[in-house]
């Protein structure tokens, strides 16, 4: 178990997880078309753009979420671990435990914090000391000192910054081997925002961190890879269909992106 | 104080007296409505205790203990009618109560396709809508015969017991309880689907999220969180179990003589109650009165018992 905690330090290059030709449609409607992505390994990768640009559905196809809103499929291969997640034989539930997830808005659940943490690591088979998981989870998402004392109060009863973290702690317990995190600072003031920044610096040594986001100078701070997806009309359709646009390193992105409404949309001329 | 718009720019709006007044008087008005429910429990309870007067002074306590029921001696106790509620009542719940939320979670929790699922829910109401005492008529021509086979099984299997020691013939509590099952189960559905469908996207992501199974997650987080609107469905039920009267009375079979046994005929208050009251004088009608009361008083003890579960069990978000 503890071993598992010490990944060795990987080559930046080094693929994490990788999308194939990625089409997702909600019934009738395609959300997002044609996305190709390798994610790399030990680093954390933004995904940005606009609003119903595709790229928290993308988000959530990569520990198979959206297999919990009906009417939404998927084309293409996410592939991980040499395994495509999307074979009719892959357990989601076992996908979840590997590739963790943190939300929107806070979610902790209404039970102690204590068991919060325990909760996870419960029903993933944790046989060790769980006092000391909840203390380690708590440390490594950066609640620990706001939580110690009261380990038996209702995770609710805890200020919005601190129940973000406290469900990063959540999603670390169960020990994953992704991150997850869909626009987490989002319900935030500007010091939990950073607090959260300054743990996923720390939580990118141990994990591979995946993050939407709508704010770009959080996606220069925190990420090493960047992917912009906007969206297009569709002739004859209704909506809009979401691509992606771009995705590179994020100093090329904000600096020198190879496409003009990438350009357009970090400088902030994007309509 | 005299007024002209641009004086008043930068002061509150005053409100008209008419506004304050409507105001006022909505509040007043929805006091009053709302006082109308407890003065009307309040005056039930005490025109029941007023008529169980003289039977309480006659009868003393030991009414709740004593099967005597002889209208012709004046001699009576309520023992056989109490047992009859409380064990019809109690075991329909216990039928019901597992298949009811059984059945929300089953058409709530994305397990089947959405058209079966309102099919289902459909279905569910529909049963809601037959009329007492059609049930008690289905009870008697099918359904009673029809389970008879079964409950002479139990009896062979299971007769050494005092609950089965009877045999089964005819009217009796066994078929009153499974008639009752039927008349709560739409109640505990719908409620109970109602409180599932009510659990926030939120706290469902959370769970599947960390790697919940689909049990773990529906027995952990989403009934939990569920669980105190699921006991207020189930206490509503149990009150119609157990002031359930037209098809009870149909098919329980009125005994007035105590048995354990539940192929054997027994009776309930409230199916007493029905069968008697036309034809009871003196003593007799305060006797009804005294048997109301114990049943008002036991549904009122069921529900704060309830009330302390819930309180402890509750995920409240």
């Amino acid at each position: 178990m503890t071993s598992t905690q010490q990944k060795p330090k990987t080559y930046a290059n080094d693929v994490c997880m990788s999308l194939e030709n990625v089409t997702i449609s909600y019934g009738n409607f395609e959300a997002v078309r044609n996305v190709y992505i390798d994610i790399p390994h030990g680093q954390v990768t933004a995904f940005i753009g606009p609003s119903g640009c595709g790229k928290s559905t993308v988000l959530r196809a990569l520990n198979r979420m959206n297999d919990l809103i009906p009417g939404c499929h998927l084309k293409g291969r996410v592939i991980f671990d040499n395994y495509d997640l999307y074979e009719p034989h892959v357990d989601p539930v076992e996908v979840r435990r590997r590739i963790g997830m943190v939300f929107q808005k806070p979610n902790p659940f209404p039970k102690t914090i204590y068991e919060n943490i325990a909760f996870g690591a419960r029903i993933n088979g944790y046989r060790g000391d769980m006092d000391e998981l909840v203390e380690r989870s708590l440390r490594k998402a950066a609640v620990w000192d706001e939580c110690k004392d009261k380990l038996q109060e209702s995770g609710l009863a805890l200020s919005g910054g601190q129940q973000q973290r406290l469900c990063i702690a959540r999603a670390i317990a169960t020990e994953p081997e992704v991150i997850l995190m869909d626009e987490p600072c989002s319900a935030l003031d500007p010091i939990s925002t950073l607090k959260i920044e300054e743990t996923m610096h720390e939580l990118k040594r141990s994990y591979t961190i995946v993050i939407v986001t709508h704010n770009m100078q959080q996606a220069v701070r925190v990420a090493d890879m960047t992917a912009f997806f906007n969206a297009e009309a569709v002739e004859g359709g209704s909506g809009k269909v979401g691509y992606l646009v771009e995705f590179s390193e994020t100093e090329r992105i904000f600096n020198a992106p190879a496409q003009q409404s990438t350009q357009d949309y970090v400088s902030g001329r994007f309509g | 104080m005299t007024t002209d718009s641009s004086n008043d720019a930068f002061t509150l709006r005053r409100r008209p007296p008419l506004e304050r007044f409507l105001d006022t008087g909505f509040r007043q008005l929805t006091l009053a409505l709302a006082s109308v429910v407890a003065l009307l429990l309040l005056g039930i309870f005490l025109t029941i205790a007023e008529g169980a007067h003289e039977a309480i002074g006659t009868f003393g306590a030991g009414f709740l203990v004593s099967s005597a029921w002889d209208p012709v001696n004046n001699q009576y106790g309520a023992l056989v009618a109490i047992y009859g509620t409380m064990v019809s009542s109690l075991l329909a719940l216990a039928i019901a109560v597992p298949l009811g939320v059984g059945t929300a979670i089953f058409i709530t929790e994305d397990l089947i396709p959405t058209r079966l699922r309102s099919a289902i829910g459909l279905m569910v109401e529909l049963l809601a809508a037959i009329p007492s005492v059609v049930l008690g008529l289905w009870a008697i021509f099918v359904m009673e015969p029809a389970i008879r086979p079964a409950l002479e099984l139990l009896h062979r299997l299971l007769g050494w017991t005092p609950f089965f020691d009877t045999i089964p013939q005819g009217p009796g509590m066994a078929p009153a309880i499974l008639i009752l099952v039927v008349m709560i189960l739409p109640i505990i559905t719908a409620i109970s689907r109602d409180a599932l469908n009510q659990v926030p996207l939120e706290l469902r992501q959370a769970a599947y999220g960390i790697g919940s199974t689909r049990w773990g997650a529906i027995f952990n987080i989403i009934l939990p969180a569920a669980i105190s609107a699921i006991v207020g469905g189930v206490m509503l039920s149990l009150g119609r179990a157990m002031g359930e009267t037209m098809a009870v009375t149909m098919i329980i079979g009125n005994s007035l003589n105590f048995s354990f046994s539940l192929l054997a005929p027994g009776n309930t208050i409230s199916a007493m109650l029905a069968n008697q009251f036309g034809e009871a004088s003196g003593i007799q009608v305060s006797a009804l009165m005294y048997a109301a009361l114990v049943l008002m008083v036991l549904t009122f003890i069921v529900n704060v018992l309830a009330q302390m579960l819930v309180r402890r069990f509750s995920l409240r978000y």
